[in-house]
């Protein structure tokens, strides 16, 4: 298995997600997070929110919401089976809150391989902004790909 | 929790700790309720028979859950809206029954566009004393 590097700079089509109460329930549910201002509006008003508020990692959950999901496997040729996170990173520029519309718009923009190809990386970058075109986050994710065929060697 | 009420810039001072948050141990429900909530549906997490198909043991933690108890750290030191940023390397995988810590200290003070910025070295240790996220943040101190 090799990764095809002429795919760095590939764009993926930009998405729209919208933030909703109830997946940030859920979301918090999972990771053990009770603050108020994730699940209570007036509390979220208090804490000087404009409404629920995200929280910080749930902006990777928006890409649930890509109609294209899974569209980085595809373009790779990569099974799902294969693939570690390797590294995210985040920049915020304000509060995502319950009623935002996010545009997602993700780009790879780099691929590198590792361990004489062993081990490739996929770095992608995505850029979310709101309804009102106003820049949100900032997210950088590296996606690690196994190569089933230097298990075989 | 209650929302958290942040420290003065000034008294903050290099090599402060924060107050770790050790978590209970990871568990296959967990999981699920994290594929579910979070929209992550990779079968690796949640099914034990394609986890070993791939080569693993058993299921294992999605990266992401480990970084959003990176994210409850920071915001359990300082309300949301001031943290600027949050990146992690995942160093290790995380397996059911896994007891994380998760710890963080300060390693800089600096200015930046008008706003008095405090950076962290943020981590999660498991149960062997094994990094299994390395991570940062970047959070506005008045």
């Amino acid at each position: 298995m090799e990764l095809d590097k002429k795919l760095i700079g590939h764009e993926f089509d930009p998405f729209t997600a919208t933030v909703e109460a109830g997946k940030i329930k859920l979301f918090c549910k999972a990771i053990g997070e009770e603050d108020p201002i994730y699940s209570d509006e007036a509390a979220a008003k208090a804490a000087g929110y404009r409404g629920i508020t995200a929280p910080l990692t749930f902006l990777r959950a928006l890409q649930a919401d890509d109609p294209n999901k899974g569209g980085l496997l595809r373009l790779l040729n990569v099974d799902i089976g294969l693939i570690l996170h390797g590294e995210q990173h985040f920049e915020y520029y304000a509060p995502v809150v319950v009623g935002d519309v996010v545009t997602c718009q993700e780009k790879v923009v780099d691929i590198y391989d590792k361990k004489g190809g062993a081990l490739w990386f996929v770095v992608q970058e995505m850029e979310m902004k709101d309804q009102t075109g106003k820049l949100l986050a900032k997210g950088r994710g590296v996606t690690v790909v196994r190569n089933p065929d230097a298990a075989k060697k | 929790m209650a929302t958290a009420t942040a420290p003065k810039f000034a008294d903050v001072k290099v090599g402060d700790e924060l107050k770790p948050l050790v978590l209970p141990p990871i568990s296959r429900h967990q999981l699920a309720l994290y594929c579910g909530g979070s929209g992550d549906h990779n079968p690796i997490h949640v099914d034990l028979d394609f986890a070993k198909k791939f080569g693993f043991k058993d299921v294992f933690a999605h990266g992401m859950l480990s970084m959003a108890f990176l994210g409850r750290l920071v915001t359990s030191w300082v309300p949301q809206k001031q943290v600027r940023g949050l990146g992690t390397r995942f160093t290790s995988i995380t397996w059911v029954g896994d007891v994380i810590t998760v710890s963080g200290k300060v390693t800089g003070k600096r200015e930046k566009d008008g706003e008095t910025l405090v950076d962290l070295e943020i981590k999660c240790t498991n149960q062997n004393g094994q990094d299994t996220l390395q991570g940062n943040a970047t959070v506005a101190l008045n």
